[in-house]
């Protein structure tokens, strides 16, 4: 028991290990931002599905970058845009959209698993692109993330106001002529950038807790489009640093700690969202009575 | 009579091989109020598509403001049906009226007061004010129709046109959002697409009636177009009206049928 405590849990030498990890900490703050933003829009446009799908097919091009010594890097972002323009092409209406998903999710995972299978190298560079890296992060490493990251958000700010249209009112926005098809492409190719980023550092399978969760907790307690993009960038700001000062000097991936962190808050969220909900719906009834 | 703010010449629309209508002459005037009836399939909201410059026509023309219409006018207002699922509902009613403010504009809009102002006074324009902060979710069909209103009225409309707002609303509801955008119409003068499957609710606003049935259609005064005899021969059957105390009853036209394709469809 005690034994596991320390597996998990282990704070000793932890300011030196801090000055030597401070690039994962960076790392995930600039995920944190770039996911909870796209998150947003994930859950409008009711993508969670598809982000799963996307981020299978970001891991087969992960593992074959690895394989043919492209970079793992370059391979997933090559696996990722390839899923997302496929899922954007293709599936427009939702109900299309989830097989198209359920097609890609499986085949991009056993190309994957084969890629690994034939890889020659260390075990724990294969397991971490499904789960999640034992926290380092290089600085070429960083460099990358952050510009990905960084497209995202520029990318985000640039679509918003037409973006939001189409994905809320995409009848009245096609109306007042918002090109709905091309943003939705755009969209998807910046949600193909972000799952690629998110797999660097929480792996392929856990993905959903950078870029559903925290979105998915924000929209229980709020309903303003100013502070839901924000508590959805704060939450996963929290998650994945939090998550990363608790994985310091533990042996385990952070992943793990990411995703408990995400849940709690969406937990709390949900109660917290309930009771409000109760109270609005008794306010809204008496408006209504009132006129 | 001033300049029509739509005008349609000789327009023919035709879908999947199928001609909805042909040879098609319809003018809007500003500030009037014409209501489009006719069956399911009939091509009552390919009309506004068309207007909405979605669907290109086969043959003729549609003007809009003397301009051959084109995509995205902001000086035309959408009104569509209200739907219990739209991912719309997640959001509270004054960002609904907000998208109708600015959303086709790019980049991420920050605060401001202008806006914020902008939205309130269509929200007081169409009496929301006081629940504008709840979840359109939270709303009944009713509310929701009169953001939707407030939202089409954002672009200042020359014309406005509306795909079954009325569709599932209670009669009272019916009557208070067919109200306002008769009161709306007078008090800025814009022109009015009414698409409905039930003309009685605006029958008392309506200043002409465009049915179409079977390919062809007939324009005119409600009074004369909601007649058995003219309805006996769009359809090729027999048709009765029936006024009742001040309601109109069609009986015999297939107006909720789901059988639109078995109708001998040709030009006019």
């Amino acid at each position: 028991m005690n034994d596991w405590w320390t597996q998990l849990f282990d704070f000793s030498d932890y300011g030196a290990l801090l000055a030597l990890l401070h690039n994962s900490i960076l790392a995930g703050a600039v995920l944190g931002i770039a996911g909870g933003l796209i998150g947003v829009f994930v859950m409008t446009r009711d993508l969670a599905f598809a982000v799963h799908g996307i981020s299978e097919l970001s891991f087969a091009g992960a593992a074959a970058g690895l394989l043919f010594g492209i970079g793992v890097v370059e391979g997933s972002i090559i696996g990722s845009l390839a899923a997302a323009l496929i899922i954007g092409l293709l599936g427009s209406r939702a109900r299309e959209r989830n097989s198209i998903t359920a097609v890609l999710m499986p085949f991009g995972l056993g190309l994957g698993i084969l890629c690994l299978a034939l890889y020659p190298g260390r075990a724990s560079t294969k397991f971490g692109l499904l789960t999640g890296q034992i926290v380092a992060v290089g600085d070429p490493q960083l460099g990358w993330l952050a510009a990905v990251c960084g497209i995202v958000v520029v990318g985000l700010l640039v679509l918003w106001r037409p973006l939001s249209f189409a994905s809320l009112d995409a009848e009245v926005a096609a109306a007042r002529g918002v090109p709905v098809r091309f943003l939705s492409i755009a969209f998807m190719l910046l949600l193909g950038l972000a799952v690629a980023a998110s797999i660097q550092i929480v792996g392929a399978l856990l993905v959903l807790s950078i870029l559903v969760t925290p979105a998915a907790a924000a929209l229980r307690i709020s309903s303003s489009p100013l502070w839901v993009p924000l508590l959805s960038m704060a939450f996963a700001l929290v998650s994945l640093v939090g998550g990363i000062l608790l994985a310091l000097g533990a042996s385990v991936p952070i992943s793990p700690y990411v995703t408990t962190i995400s849940f709690l808050i969406w937990a709390v969220c949900v109660l917290a969202g309930r009771s409000r909900r109760d109270r609005r719906t008794l306010g809204a009834t008496k408006g209504v009575l009132a006129a | 009579m001033s300049e029509p703010v739509l005008s349609v010449r000789d327009a023919e629309l035709r879908l999947g091989g199928r001609t909805l209508w042909s040879g098609l002459d319809l003018d809007v005037a500003p500030g009037e109020f014409v209501a489009v009836l006719g069956a399911n399939g009939s091509g009552k909201t390919s009309l506004l598509k068309t207007v909405l410059g979605q669907h290109p026509l086969a043959a003729g023309e549609i003007r809009f403001a003397g301009e051959p219409v084109r995509r995205g006018d902001r000086r035309i207002g959408y009104i569509p049906q209200q739907r219990g699922q739209d991912p719309a509902m997640r959001i509270r009613g004054r960002d609904l009226v907000r998208l109708g403010v600015d959303g086709e504009r790019w980049g991420p809009g920050w605060p401001s007061r202008a806006r914020r102002e902008r939205v309130d006074s269509l929200l007081d324009a169409v009496g929301a004010s006081h629940y504008a902060r709840v979840p359109v979710s939270l709303l009944s069909g009713g509310e929701q129709q009169r953001l939707r209103v407030g939202q089409a009225l954002a672009g200042d409309p020359l014309l406005m046109l509306c795909d079954e707002p009325l569709g599932s609303l209670d009669l009272r509801a019916q009557r208070v959002v067919s109200e306002l955008i008769d009161r709306h119409r007078r008090e800025r003068g814009f022109g009015v697409l009414f698409v409905t499957h039930d003309v009685n609710p605006v029958l008392g606003m309506v200043d002409r009636v465009l049915y179409l049935a079977g390919g062809t259609f007939r324009i005119g005064p409600p009074d004369e177009v909601l007649t058995s005899a003219v309805l006996s021969e769009l359809y090729q059957a027999d048709i009765d009206v029936i006024r009742s105390h001040g309601r109109v009853v069609i009986v015999g036209a297939p107006d909720h049928s789901h059988h639109e394709h078995e109708h001998p469809v040709g030009g006019a």
